[in-house]
């Protein structure tokens, strides 16, 4: 938003900004229903690119999708989606972009084929094109033999995919992914985290995808936007910090020689300058092993104590943030930083100036 | 054909097709009356199960089949007994047969709309180029239709064989051009009703439930209180009771205009005037519930 002083351009994060292009852009943008303000005052820019939209249930993030795509008026401020406003243009913006709910929204009697051709026509693509683009979109997303069956008999990573494809079908320019990964187990969760991720490197689509868990998001998107009862909390490209503050678990077995395998890693990867804590608050934490990874060459230094002392690695897993720790972490973790005060100032402004 | 072909693989490997990239799609989008249309025939094919399930395909294929049976033995009996006239006129049919008509709404409105509702597919409309407005039009076009197919057909069945009988040409063609008009306004009507009870429940026994409660409870009051005004030879008051029961308002208009005899008690059909009302009556019902369905969903939305 081209004229506007402050609040959050995402210049500071150059990969989704390489032409200057704004895919969202909101401005002040406030809902409030008689009890409740879903959004209050939220300005905020976003670029090409994968970006997380981060919240709590109930901060405003379907809120926010629901005004985008135009279904919702916006009770002030406004928005823009690919350079359309939400409010006089929203059947143009829904042409364009894709949108898979949170909730399920599938009929279990049709097979996903028949299905996604539906939603196809429905997005205004002729008979034959619409049969080609779900045959084409079922097979990116993972879906093979099984697409000729109910979707009814799916498993829920299958419905996931399915909800995926309908949106993607149409070949949009962004596309709203609403907690795709809900219900996931973890493997699951990982393809599904690969496959939005792949939506934009392989498929040239941006992506607005919400989740109420921050870890996640941050190692797939390059942008992330953290909201709280509607306002922003924070807005920071994810490229520059998300390898250097992931917190690895680590758990080892025990051996003749080292009765305590635990104590024994603790002292050897003190004795190479690595600090460690001891996991706290979960059952068997005592024998987690707690240490930031400051890049690759600390993944390969854990291998390498494990093996010279002869233990065994049961364990070493990155762990996932929860949206509580934004409010922690943002005065130690992030204050140091500042890149991010400075930006964190600038927050505080746009809200301010908003009203 | 309109998709770009950007990264196919090498020609002739039909081994790696697994590997063809990510195509763009260039081609024509055809936009809201389109999808409005798409959403239309769905609909519509989806009112005799066509492109659902076996099971789903017994229910409206029987009553269609109900529907047209017995036209086509009245023909039978037409054409064998040389009979002068047909034993039942084009107007009274879809009267008698409106057991098995309230029925067909019954269970089609509920899942033309229900299961959208119920699945919760709705959104996913909503989230595409087309308005409320779009979705109520199509759903609402695609029930009206399917109802005229099936009032309808049995019209058809009749008229053919009374041809076919070398029965009078000009009387026959003038009562099936009545008899159409009036099943194309039962048709709407019906629908409309249908159609608002079954979008008020995602639960779909319970709207076919609700339906038939409409359609039948309404027509069972009417008739009893038009037979006890009937008894008491107040038969003035029985074509305005007759407005309150969707069967009634259509036996009251095709009284009035389209040379139907009227089935209410001793034949006390509206006049005119009171046709013209019954007109008013049914137009101003099928605008509101279609007023109504707009509302709904527009509340419903995501």
């Amino acid at each position: 938003m081209p004229g506007r002083p402050s609040g959050l351009t995402t210049g500071g994060a150059p990969v989704t900004t390489v032409d200057g292009v704004t895919v969202i852009a909101t401005e002040s943008l406030s809902k409030r229903y008689p009890r409740v303000t879903a959004l209050d005052r939220l300005s905020v820019d976003i670029g090409p690119g994968v970006t997380g939209l981060v919240g709590a249930n109930g901060a405003g993030k379907s809120t926010l999708i629901k005004i985008l795509l135009g279904l919702s008026p916006a009770t002030e401020g406004r928005a823009e989606v690919l350079g359309l406003d939400v409010a006089t243009e929203g059947s143009a913006i829904r042409e364009r972009v894709g949108y898979m709910p949170e909730h399920d929204c599938l009929p279990p009697d049709v097979s996903a084929t028949e299905f996604v051709v539906h939603m196809a026509r429905m997005s205004g693509l002729p008979p034959a094109a619409a049969r080609e683009r779900t045959a084409d979109t079922l097979r990116h997303v993972g879906l093979y033999e099984e697409r000729y069956r109910p979707i009814g008999g799916y498993s829920t990573g299958m419905k996931q995919r399915v909800k995926l494809a309908q949106a993607l079908v149409h070949d949009p320019q962004l596309v709203f992914l609403d907690e795709p990964t809900n219900g996931l187990d973890p493997v699951g969760r990982d393809e599904m985290l690969g496959l939005i991720r792949r939506i934009h490197s392989d498929f040239g689509i941006s992506v607005l995808v919400t989740s109420h868990l921050l870890g996640e998001l941050e190692r797939t998107c390059d942008h992330v936007v953290v909201i709280d009862g509607g306002k922003l909390l924070r807005s920071s490209s994810t490229t520059d910090f998300t390898r250097t503050t992931t917190t690895l678990a680590i758990e080892v077995t025990d051996s003749d020689e080292h009765p305590d395998g635990t104590r024994a890693v603790r002292e050897a990867l003190r004795a190479r300058g690595v600090e460690t804590q001891d996991g706290t608050g979960l059952p068997g934490a005592g024998h987690i092993l707690l240490l930031t990874a400051q890049g690759e060459e600390t993944y390969d230094l854990v291998r390498d104590v494990v093996a010279d002392l002869g233990l065994g690695l049961v364990r070493m897993e990155q762990r996932r943030h929860h949206i509580s720790e934004v409010f922690r972490d943002k005065q130690d973790s992030l204050g140091d930083r500042g890149n991010d005060e400075q930006r964190d100032g600038q927050r505080k402004e746009a809200v301010g100036h908003g009203g | 054909m309109a998709v770009e072909h950007s990264a196919a693989p090498p020609s002739g490997d039909r081994a790696r097709i697994h590997d063809i990239g990510y195509r763009t799609y260039d081609g024509p989008r055809l936009g809201r009356a389109y999808a409005r249309r798409s959403l239309y025939s769905q609909s519509l094919r989806g009112a005799y199960g066509l492109g659902r399930s076996v099971k789903s395909k017994v229910l409206p294929m029987l009553l269609f089949a109900v529907m047209c049976v017995p036209a086509a033995i009245m023909v039978a009996v037409a054409v064998f007994t040389k009979a002068k006239d047909l034993p039942i006129a084009y107007t009274d049919y879809a009267l008698v047969m409106q057991a098995v008509i309230s029925l067909y709404v019954a269970s089609q409105a509920p899942q033309a709309v229900s299961r959208d509702l119920r699945f919760r597919t709705v959104p996913l409309y909503f989230s595409r180029p087309i308005e409320t407005s779009d979705y109520v039009r199509a759903k609402y076009a695609a029930l009206a239709s399917a109802m005229f197919i099936l009032t309808a057909a049995p019209l058809l069945v009749l008229y053919v064989g009374a041809l076919l009988a070398k029965l009078d040409f000009t009387d026959q063609t003038k009562g099936f051009a009545q008899g159409l008009v009036s099943v194309a306004l039962l048709s709407l009507l019906f629908s409309g009703i249908g159609l608002v009870v079954a979008a008020v429940t995602p639960r779909r026994g319970f709207g076919i439930a609700a339906v038939i409660a409409v359609l039948m409870i309404s027509y069972g009051a009417v008739s009893t209180l038009q037979a006890i005004a009937y008894v008491q030879d107040n038969t003035a008051v029985i074509p305005w009771i007759g407005l309150f029961s969707p069967v009634t308002l259509i036996d009251g208009v095709q009284t009035a205009f389209l040379g139907a005899t009227s089935t209410m008690p001793g034949g006390a059909g509206p006049s005119t005037a009171q046709g013209v009302v019954y007109l008013l009556v049914v137009l101003g019902l099928v605008a509101a519930a279609y007023g109504l369905l707009v509302r709904r969903y527009k509340k419903v939305g995501m």
